[in-house]
């Protein structure tokens, strides 16, 4: 299945190879540089790559290339799932994601992914798992290891076998039994010019962090659980449950993990949390254009809208732009052309404005398309669908755990087409 | 950060300051575990870095027996590296990991196989046979994984192992661990995909593990499982033949419907193909991008077209996540959206196109909004064709353009607005724009050119400013097959030409010469001398295909005294009535490669890709994945963790099973299979429903058994599991049934016949002879009274030494059991020499229920933890009745009590013999005298149960065609549901 791996940073040093059979020459990567050098940007490179001999199947996450080598015929999605994990693991063992903490941590993130996978087939890809066979680093641990010379890997093996519930690991204990679930929906919209919604859409994820002694077993319900038109769930979800009683039963992980993901039924109609008047305009003579965009809070359910940001990927063509903002601060990258406008809160009273002129290149024909807003937020405290967590029950172990559930709205992928 | 080896220093020194790092040797040489382990430690990073560690070799290999267990774990992974390149020096580590292999800790028998097996030396490869042949029977199903996992790396090194191979993964394919399901079957698929005759006897275990194996196995299974039905069962839309479009519009599909089933025999589906359908779908809420659309493509290879559409929701699903998972989505979506419009117009705005989105995303959207337009949609499609239009990205824009000249093609409705867009866009200020706007619009010409003069004037004019060859080609192509309509316009644009000619691209020349001849025939007298002028340039042209064209027409069109007889037909080779082109989609056809493959994505087949096999004209033999339900000693309701509502002790899944039965397995099987049996039943004829709701409680049946019988075990039982059961000749039918006939006798005919079966008792495995270090333990139940205690059941057990020691005091030890249960251990076994063997009885009150007896089996030296389980059969004793009196306790036991089946007696089982045979084996009964004359339709036993004598009444009843119906009347329900259960399974298999 899978052949090597390569960790590639933005500039085409390969930093990181493993091999789970035959050793691949890392020349095999030149194709995908080539790729790499043609698109635009990175996001652009194709995901599979033809060659010869191999096929190179890659995805590009937190700066970096992951690129697999494939010889046979393999589920492509499989491979980038898997990539994916790798990414996650790295996540879940050292906090972020990067060239820096992979290159500090070189021989761990290697030996991890020779758990991973066995003769290119995936062997063990639960965190759960993995962290028992290797530990992750902490602080402390790292100064001991430092003072005595030791190291993470477990030094008792783990004795019994990789229990029946493959994702937990077995005996958890912890003094505070604690259960938190974050609900966080974020809005996907694309807005027209007039502020007609053309498409929206409310994407959900609970996220756990369950840290609970022994094998706890938890059911989750919700009020409203009919508002949920589409779900996945982690492998612990018991699938059949939710379908007959509509509630999520399961023996959680130990630690982080995703419960369910979940889109809201496209029928209710969609409350879009703030407007964006807009115009954008280029003069036809003279290499002149006008800025001006004004964000207000419009469906927010009485909440109040935080940490709004516009992001505008302004046209090649313009030559520099003065802008005043009413509130909050902008940055314009002149390489990119990236105006990034940062509001922070939106008060109802004062609405923020951001205005001025843009000037492009002489000789430059008039951009054809505007540029669309891009836009950010947060609402603390409010699931925008409306969806609320009843109760939570924790059968199989005797002691009461803290329970606490958290709501957050943000906006997805949140256009304004001008 | 990480000890030691973190730190930028010692990391920047390694490689140039010591290239042939006698530092590190020296590390590694030393006694110190902390220095070898920085050793080792800088010695992977290097490897993870691509440097070359090689040399190192013999200073690490010296290590492999390191008592350090990280230090080993990192000479594993260096060895591992480079074994390959150091064939003679590798095998100096093999000792070690055949020593590793025999280690009582499971976690390093299989580490020790990984290792050994990822040791590419061919030298090795009867040692790594013969280590993963005895891993494939090991008692731990981590090692037998790990043992699976080796197949594919043995194969890799010397494919002429494959027959050996072959035989270990049949043996790992009868495996009932989930754990070993996924790595078995990916390794079937790199050694043998051919031999799907290996899936028949797994198919239904595999299906029903599916959803508590680990996510990569089911991706692996699935798309096998896929291939595998496309082999054996029936193309669920068989009678839907031709009726492609029919799927979107109700009403006539259910006029082909009808005709169909007036014209074919209606189509029932296997039992066994919608297993798989049925345990698929709820994997469509996986978190696992692959496993989603594993099942995917599986439902859109193999489901009835009514029930593909559940795919497109967990679809849509997908194209939120990662941009590569949405590519790839995408891709699919796009072939699929071709054949199943329908199922994807409900998400269309879901495919709308976001300025920050990757082009080649962009372009796939593209694809799928182009093949989901319809007359009811296209409007609104085409409003968002606009905005996309004025995008900065050209290529996307191109890439629209296109797209809407496949829907003016497809929906002749919108035709002359996607004409006239299309127009305004060739005075766009772009000039890909404009190109590629040409390009669209000569093939939208093609079709109606009459109307559209004006439109090919315009495009007339545009020969002055557009440079792009295409276009220009594409012009020029438009001008001269339309020159009627265009007779004053089209010299000129030649003329024009001609003076360019030289300078142009060589399509561009070609469709000069082309459109030079096309007016030479239609207009000689204006274009005769341009014509030669612009034939003489391409006479000296550099590129040889000019050259030839030039002299071809000349040939062709210009009368000579030698032309032939072709010229004379001139007109109508370069005037014939072009048929217009089909835009199609680069997508279509492309489900010949099986959905979600790397062969689909590319649209070229990769290495090792198993073509999807058509659907078989008619349905091989269904009753080779008849699996012989062997009675086992394991566990009945231990429900996986996944599957089951409640934490597993015994009475809390009593509870649960009364309180919410949707939670248990079986139960949900059955409430399933009732809205299945509605749907199929409604498709179907009111006569078949009848034989269809046979097929399914057979099926019910089936599954129930199956469920059974996959469940988990734990590692003691695992031998017992194997097809072990043996048949004791030696014992005889209790003694005392006969004095009852001595007492009672019957009617000398049937005498025979009522007698218990002849002494075949199966025995099952209690500990195997590996496990319990030589001594082996067998048992069976004996069906005799047992003396000490008349509640109880006996249980012979027989005891072998097989060890070269003998073994003392053998005993029986903290029995744990069930509430109520009780046991009755036999006396102590002093000593048992080496090689012999010993029987002894035990009384067991399992309080009338299949729950096992766990207890411990002590020597002197060792405890083992065995359990035994009863066969519900054996939980009950015969007794003796008439018929009369049979008749009569049967009269009180109706309504709840009371459940029937109906079955279809197995060929060798329709004799009267055969039913009483094989009942009485099933379970422990006596058969109730039948009054003559023969024939006997009619076949009773009775029995009680052991524990609390509740009355246990069986009937069969026989009909002329091997249709039988059975009745089981019994007080104890759950007794009489799982009675059922086995006399079913006796009497059709």
């Amino acid at each position: 299945m899978i052949n090597s791996l390569f960790l590639i940073n933005p500039s085409g040093e390969i930093f990181l190879e493993k091999h789970w059979k035959s050793v691949v020459s890392r020349s095999v990567c030149d194709y995908f540089l080539e790729a790499k050098e043609k698109a635009l940007e990175p996001e652009d490179v194709p995901p599979v790559i033809h060659t010869p001999h191999h096929y190179l199947i890659s995805i590009y996450r937190d700066k970096l290339f992951f690129l697999s080598v494939i010889q046979t015929e393999v589920p492509p999605l499989f491979v980038i799932e898997f990539l994916h994990r790798v990414a996650e693991m790295i996540q879940d063992y050292f906090g972020e994601c990067s060239e820096t903490v992979v290159k500090d941590h070189m021989v761990m993130v290697y030996e991890l992914l020779e758990e991973m996978l066995d003769n290119g087939f995936p062997l063990a890809t639960e965190s759960n798992v993995l962290k028992e066979m290797i530990r992750p680093p902490t602080i402390l641990r790292s100064v001991v290891n430092t003072l005595t010379g030791t190291s993470n890997v477990g030094d008792t093996l783990p004795t019994g076998q990789p229990s029946t519930i493959p994702w937990r690991r077995a005996g958890v204990r912890y003094t505070n039994n604690e259960a938190y679930f974050d609900v966080v929906e974020e809005i996907d919209a694309i807005l027209d010019q007039s502020g007609t919604t053309v498409f929206a859409e409310i994407q959900g994820v609970v996220e756990a962090c369950v840290k609970l002694s022994g094998m706890p077993d938890l059911t989750l319900s919700f009020m409203n659980p009919r508002l949920l038109d589409d779900v996945s769930f982690h492998p612990c979800v018991r699938y059949k449950l939710w379908e007959s009683e509509r509630v999520l039963s399961f023996i959680p992980p130990d630690g982080n993990f995703t419960l369910m993901t979940y889109h809201v039924n496209a029928q209710n109609l969609v409350a879009i949390p703030v407007y964006v008047k807009q115009s954008i305009s280029f003069f036809e003579c003279g290499s002149d254009g006008r800025l001006d965009v004004t964000v207000g809070p419009k469906q927010t359910m009485g909440k109040t809208v935080e940490g709004v940001m516009v992001t505008v990927h302004l046209p090649k063509t313009i030559l520099s732009i003065n802008l005043t903002a009413t509130q909050g601060s902008y940055t314009y990258d002149n390489g990119t052309k990236l105006l990034v406008w940062d509001i922070g809160k939106l008060n109802p009273q004062k609405l923020p404005n951001l205005r001025g002129s843009l000037s492009l290149q002489a000789g430059a024909p008039k951009p054809e398309e505007n540029p669309s807003l891009n836009i950010d937020l947060n609402i603390q405290q409010l699931a925008i669908s409306g969806l609320k967590v009843n109760r939570l029950d924790m059968f199989g172990e005797k002691y009461k755990p803290f329970k606490g559930v958290k709501y957050i709205t943000k906006a997805g992928k949140f256009q304004v087409r001008t | 950060e990480n000890g030691v080896i973190g730190t930028p220093q010692t990391v920047l020194t390694l490689p140039s300051s010591s290239p042939r790092h006698d530092d590190l040797k020296e590390m590694l040489d030393s006694n110190k575990d902390s220095l070898k382990l920085e050793a080792m430690k800088r010695i992977v990073a290097m490897i993870a870095r691509g440097k070359n560690a090689s040399d190192l070799f013999p200073a690490v290999v010296k290590n492999v027996a390191c008592k350090n267990i990280e230090v080993k774990k990192l000479v594993y992974v260096y060895l591992v590296r480079y074994a390959e390149e150091q064939q003679d020096l590798a095998l100096l580590s093999i000792s070690t990991f055949q020593r590793g292999l025999k280690d009582p800790n499971q976690l390093i028998r299989a580490s020790a196989l990984r290792v050994l097996s990822s040791i590419r030396v061919t030298i090795i490869v009867p040692i790594m046979m013969l280590a993963i042949k005895e891993a494939a029977s090991d008692m731990s199903p981590y090692v037998r994984k790990t043992a699976a996992h080796a197949i594919p790396k043995l194969y890799s090194l010397d494919p002429e192992q494959k027959d050996c191979l072959i035989e270990v993964i049949e043996k790992l394919l009868a495996d009932k661990t989930t754990l070993v399901a996924g790595s078995v079957v990916m390794a079937f698929e790199e050694v043998c995909p051919e031999r799907i005759d290996l899936i028949h006897k797994n198919y239904r275990k595999l299906c029903n593990l599916l959803i508590d194996v680990e996510e990569w196995g089911q991706v692996v299974i699935i798309n096998m499982l896929t291939r595998y039905a496309r082999t054996q069962f029936l193309n669920p839309n068989m009678n839907e033949g031709g009726g492609e479009k029919a799927f979107y519009e109700e009403k006539e599909k259910k006029k082909t419907e009808a005709t169909a089933i007036v014209k074919r025999k209606p189509y029932v589906m296997d039992p066994d193909h919608r297993l798989l359908l049925r345990n698929t779908k709820p994997l469509l809420q996986s978190r696992n991008a692959a496993v989603v659309m594993a099942v995917a493509q599986l439902y859109f290879h193999l489901a009835p077209k009514a029930e593909v559409g559940v795919i497109a929701k967990a679809l849509v699903r997908l194209m939120r996540s990662h941009s590569e998972v949405q590519y790839v989505v995408l891709q699919n979506v796009a072939t699929m959206s071709i054949k199943r419009r329908g199922m994807f117009e409900p998400y269309l705005k879901s495919f709308y196109i976001r300025s920050t989105d990757p082009t080649q995303i962009k372009v796939l959207k593209l694809e799928v909004l182009t093949n989901l337009a319809n007359e009811t949609n296209i409007s609104t499609i085409l409003r968002e064709f606009q905005t996309y239009i004025k995008s900065n990205d050209k290529d996307f824009v191109a890439a629209t353009i296109q797209a809407i000249g496949r829907c003016a093609t497809n929906i002749g409705e919108v035709r002359d607005t996607c004409l006239n867009g299309l127009v305004q866009l060739l005075s766009n200020r772009d000039e890909l724009v404009v190109a590629e706007s040409v390009v669209v619009i000569k093939k939208l010409l093609q079709m109606q050119p009459e109307q559209h003069s004006d439109i090919i004037k315009h495009m007339a004019k545009l020969t002055d400013n557009i440079q792009v060859p295409m276009a220009r080609a594409s012009i020029l192509w438009l001008i001269g097959e339309y020159c009627e309509h265009v007779p004053k316009i089209a010299p000129d644009v030649l003329r024009k030409m001609a003076k360019t000619f030289t300078n142009e691209e060589d399509i561009v020349k070609l469709q000069i010469i082309n459109l030079a001849a096309k007016l030479y025939l239609t207009n000689s007298k204006q274009t005769k001398l341009l014509t030669q002028y612009v034939l003489n340039l391409a006479k000296y042209d550099q590129n040889y295909d000019i050259r030839d064209r030039a002299r071809f027409i000349r040939q062709l069109i210009v009368p000579t005294d030698k032309s032939g007889a072709l010229s004379k037909y001139a007109k109508k080779l370069f005037l014939a009535l072009k048929p217009a082109p089909v835009l199609e989609s680069p997508f279509k056809d492309r489900d010949h490669f099986q959905l979600g493959s790397l062969s689909h994505l590319l649209n070229a087949k990769a290495g090792g890709y198993q073509v999807l096999p058509d659907w078989p004209e008619a349905a091989p033999d269904p009753s080779v994945r008849n699996v012989e339900v062997k009675e086992s000693v394991r566990a009945v309701e231990t429900v996986t963790a996944r599957d089951r509502g409640e934490p597993s002790s015994g009475e809390e899944v009593k509870k649960s099973e009364k309180k919410s039965k949707p939670r248990i397995g079986s139960s949900e099987s059955e409430s399933e299979e009732d809205e299945d049996s509605e749907s199929e039943s409604s498709e179907s004829e009111e006569e078949e429903s009848e034989e269809e709701s046979e097929e399914e409680t057979k099926k019910k049946k089936k599954v129930g058994n199956e469920r059974l019988e996959n469940t988990h075990t734990t590692d003691i039982h695992t031998h017992s599991e194997r097809p072990s059961v043996q048949v004791f000749d030696t014992i005889c039918k209790p003694a005392w049934l006969y004095m009852q006939f001595l007492l009672n006798p019957p009617l000398p005919v049937s005498v025979p016949q009522t007698i218990v079966p002849s002494g075949n008792l199966k025995t099952y495995e209690l500990l195997h002879r590996i496990t319990g270090e030589g001594l082996s333990v067998e048992y069976c139940f004996s069906r005799q009274p047992f003396s000490p205690d008349p509640h109880m059941v006996a249980v012979k057990i027989q005891f072998t030494n097989s060890a070269t020691s003998e073994a003392k005091s053998l005993h029986v030890e903290d029995a744990k059991l069930q509430s109520g249960m009780r046991i009755k251990e036999f006396p102590e076994i002093e000593v048992l020499p080496a090689g012999e063997t010993v029987s002894v009885v035990m009384g067991i009150d399992f309080c009338d229920s299949t729950q096992a007896a766990n207890f411990q089996l002590c020597t002197h030296t060792r405890k083992f933890f065995v359990s035994i389980q009863p066969p519900v059969g054996e939980l009950m004793m015969p007794i003796f009745m008439t018929e009369n009196e049979f008749k009569k306790e049967q009269g009180q036991l109706m309504g709840m009590n009371e459940i029937t089946e109906k079955l279809t007696l197995e060929e060798k089982c329709q004799g009267e013999h055969a039913v009483v045979q094989r009942v009485t084996t099933a379970a422990n009964l006596s058969r109730v005298p039948p009054v003559p004359p023969p024939p006997f339709p009619i076949h009773r036993f009775a029995g009680k149960t052991v524990t609390s004598g509740s009355l246990v009444l069986v009937s069969v009843v026989t009909k002329e065609d091997g249709a039988a119906q059975l009745t089981v009347n019994c007080e104890k329900m759950v007794i009489g549901t799982m009675l059922v259960k086995d006399i079913l399974q006796a009497l059709t298999q």
